[in-house]
């Protein structure tokens, strides 16, 4: 008896011990991910935090004919170098659109060069000696300063690096996902009510379910390919457009939103399926007024997480085109437009290193547009949600 | 229900406002597309193209030259590129089929030079290499006692003894890009072709045994990679190391610094052509072509002072400038002998 006893002790601290165990690695594994997190968070928020901030710098201009014909004679000699020629090349505009600045001079607070703003920021800066004292004593008699860079929220895309904003690819990528939710969220809904409620379970839409399924799993790349081959080559729509790239993106969500809305769909009890058809509803109606508004969060939820993860695509956008410079907001669906990481994706390229922050801002500019999206979807999820 | 109606009638809303806004696909902006190493120089007038007249400003793709070639040969038309940019002369082949499409009359446009840099840490030991010692250390094959064998070189001084007792570790471009096509032909063919070993023949392969490490597309990644490993060394574009010369230092090549007088004189051996092509069918109708070919020629941007020089082209000597400068504003049609 007392060894029976002994035994079975042993077996349960045996079996205690390795539930310990088993909770410590899996809260390792948290530990572990959180520790990535923490450190992408750090790294891009460290490095992109200082591109929000923006040198100025007070010069004296003077608007005379000869600036009309070279710009740069509006500012001391010294001082070219340090204001940005983002500002120094308007100028003869601004002069032919007021004629009155001619012959007037005076000292205005401009946009500084990216190399003064990396000096300032205490970073590596293609500056000589002289311009480094320059700067110094300008510091000190308070006219340079660090402001809140508004320009990157509200300029386009520059190969100025210091008046090089996100302003394009923000309205480009809110363009882009307005038409694949447009379209991949009616079709994708439909699909999945056919589907679910109305087809039969045959051979047929079995090939299909698994069709769908895989499609999910497909590299985002291929969708390019298709949508360089139907929407460019075969329909002739115009490159590099919102509504190429809007539709490439849809091609790729909408797999996405038909296995979401199943499992939405899944998860409505068949009793409220009866209790409508047992009144005598017609299947359309149960449908459209029972079972669809009680997924409506599921399929939502579904929906947005679907478009958020093509709002950060890249490779896709490469194959049509949309990778490239156009520092204009575009105005319509057909005109030539750029995206939010498919700018980061330039920035990261370039070789002034004033862009170095600028990517990481504008990887935070994304990450907050990403964050807010799956807010919604939680917060939907939560508000909507019935349990049965 | 009244939230799912809401919602339907917003959707339809949206769907119309979407169709609504799209009446026309005429095209006023420029479309060029091209060599990533031109890209930033192109861009950079489009930009100010942009900024200073009233036309839209041009938008620039990077898809490499070929690529470009392959999108600005498909034929005349809103739905082509109108100007194509390129790290290297068009080739035949590119040409005919052009030809074949339709695109009959072509200009080409020199626009400077680009150097390509052998770079590393900068608080290393500098080296001082020649082509023939760069091409010992990354080529597949190399000449032992007159006989090719596969490259058993693992540390700088087994290929010269005046070289320091170092790794070999080479960071460079992949088989796509348009710099590791002028590494090639600039050096390793180069050198090939005059040893014996070769039989004369042009070898351009690069050892694949882990010595040399494709890095992608992207020079700052070198860049990043060279501060971390010192011992590696790395190949890239010289505008990457104009701005980052508080990391990395270059080497230089059969003696002489790749400095921007160096590379405009042709002294530094390791530097190639940039150019852009304009499809001339489309002056005149694509608004403001003219104009931003002009721009692109003018000394404000291509000259010994001009914008491009500050972000890293180095200038045609003032003679050549004038005259491809002329051929272009004369739109010179290219013809298959020049290339």
């Amino acid at each position: 008896m007392e060894n029976r006893e002994q035994a079975v002790k042993r077996r349960l601290t045996r079996r205690h011990r390795a539930s310990r165990w088993f909770r410590r690695i899996s809260g390792l594994a948290l530990l572990l991910a959180v520790a990535f997190l923490m450190f992408f968070f750090y790294d891009i928020i460290s490095t992109g935090w200082s591109a929000f901030r923006q040198a100025e710098i007070q010069v004296p201009v003077s608007y005379t004919e000869e600036v009309m014909e070279i710009p740069a004679m509006a500012v001391p000699e010294a001082y070219e170098e340090l204001v940005s020629r983002g500002w120094i090349r308007l100028l003869p505009r601004q002069m032919r659109e007021n004629p009155d600045l001619l012959g007037t001079e005076r000292r205005e607070w401009v946009v500084a060069s990216a190399p003064v703003d990396q000096y300032l920021k205490g970073r590596y800066a293609t500056l000589d000696d002289e311009q480094r004292a320059l700067v110094d004593q300008l510091q000190a008699s308070d006219q340079v300063r660090l402001g809140f860079n508004t320009g990157f929220f509200t300029h386009g895309d520059s190969k100025i690096p210091e008046i090089s904003g996100i302003w394009a690819a923000l309205v480009g990528s809110i363009l882009v996902i307005t038409v694949t939710f447009l379209i991949s969220f009616p079709i994708g809904v439909m699909t999945a009510i056919y589907l679910h409620e109305f087809a039969d379970d045959n051979w047929f839409t079995q090939a299909i379910e698994v069709n769908i399924n895989n499609l999910a799993a497909v590299p985002s790349i291929i969708f390019g390919l298709l949508g360089l081959a139907i929407f460019i080559n075969f329909f002739g729509l115009p490159r590099s457009s919102a509504l190429v790239g809007g539709l490439t993106l849809a091609l790729m969500t909408l797999p996405i939103i038909i296995i979401s809305t199943r499992a939405a769909l899944a998860a409505v009890p068949d009793s409220i399926r009866e209790a409508a058809l047992g009144v005598g509803t017609s299947k359309w109606r149960m449908v459209r007024d029972h079972v669809l508004p009680l997924s409506l969060p599921g399929i939502l939820t579904g929906t947005i997480i679907g478009i958020a993860q093509a709002m950060g695509e890249t490779a896709p956008l490469l194959i049509v085109g949309m990778i490239a410079y156009i520092p204009d907001a575009p105005s319509s669906f057909t005109e030539a437009t750029t995206v939010l990481p498919a700018q980061i994706f330039t920035w990261a390229g370039m070789p002034e290193r004033a862009y170095t922050s600028r990517t990481a801002a504008g990887i935070i500019v994304l990450l907050a547009v990403l964050l807010t999206l799956n807010a919604t979807a939680v917060y939907l999820r939560r508000r909507f949600e019935r349990r049965w | 229900m009244t939230r799912l109606k809401a919602f339907g009638l917003g959707f339809t809303a949206l769907s119309a406002a979407c169709v609504l806004a799209n009446p026309a696909f005429a095209r006023d902006q420029i479309r060029i597309a091209g060599s990533s190493t031109v890209y930033p120089f192109s861009s950079y007038v489009a930009e100010e193209f942009g900024a200073v007249t009233d036309f839209s400003s041009p938008v620039v793709e990077s898809t490499g030259t070929g690529g470009g070639f392959k999108l600005f040969c498909e034929g005349v038309g809103e739905q082509t590129t109108d100007i194509s940019n390129a790290s290297r002369q068009m080739k035949k082949s590119e040409f005919e089929t052009c030809q074949q499409n339709g695109v009959e009359s072509i200009t080409e446009a020199k626009i400077g030079f680009d150097g390509i840099v052998i770079g590393q840490a900068v608080d290393m030991e500098p080296l001082a290499l020649t082509r023939e010692q760069l091409a010992m250390a990354v080529l597949k094959q190399v000449p032992k006692n007159g006989e090719l064998v596969p490259n058993a070189y693992k540390r700088w001084n087994e290929i010269d003894s005046s070289l320091p007792d170092r790794e070999i570790v080479v960071y460079g471009p992949p088989t796509t890009s348009g710099t590791r096509d002028a590494f090639e032909e600039l050096v390793l063919e180069e050198v090939t072709q005059e040893m014996d070993a070769y039989d004369g023949e042009k070898y351009s392969e690069i050892r694949t045994d882990g010595v040399y490490i494709p890095s992608g597309e992207n020079d700052n990644l070198i860049v990043q990679t060279l501060e971390r490993n010192k011992d590696a060394v790395g190949i890239f574009g010289f505008s990457f190391l104009e701005e980052n010369k508080d990391r990395i230092q270059a080497s230089t090549v059969d003696g002489v610094e790749p400095t921007r007088d160096n590379i405009s004189s042709g002294d530094y051996p390791v530097s190639r052509s940039l150019f852009f092509y304009t499809k001339n069918a489309h002056f005149g109708v694509i608004p403001g072509m003219e104009e931003f070919v002009e721009l692109f020629m003018s000394e404000k941007m291509i000259g010994d002072r001009g914008a491009l020089k500050k972000i890293g082209l180095i200038p045609l000597p003032k003679d050549e400038r004038e005259t491809r400068r002329e051929a272009v504003m004369e739109r010179k049609q290219l013809s298959a002998s020049d290339l």
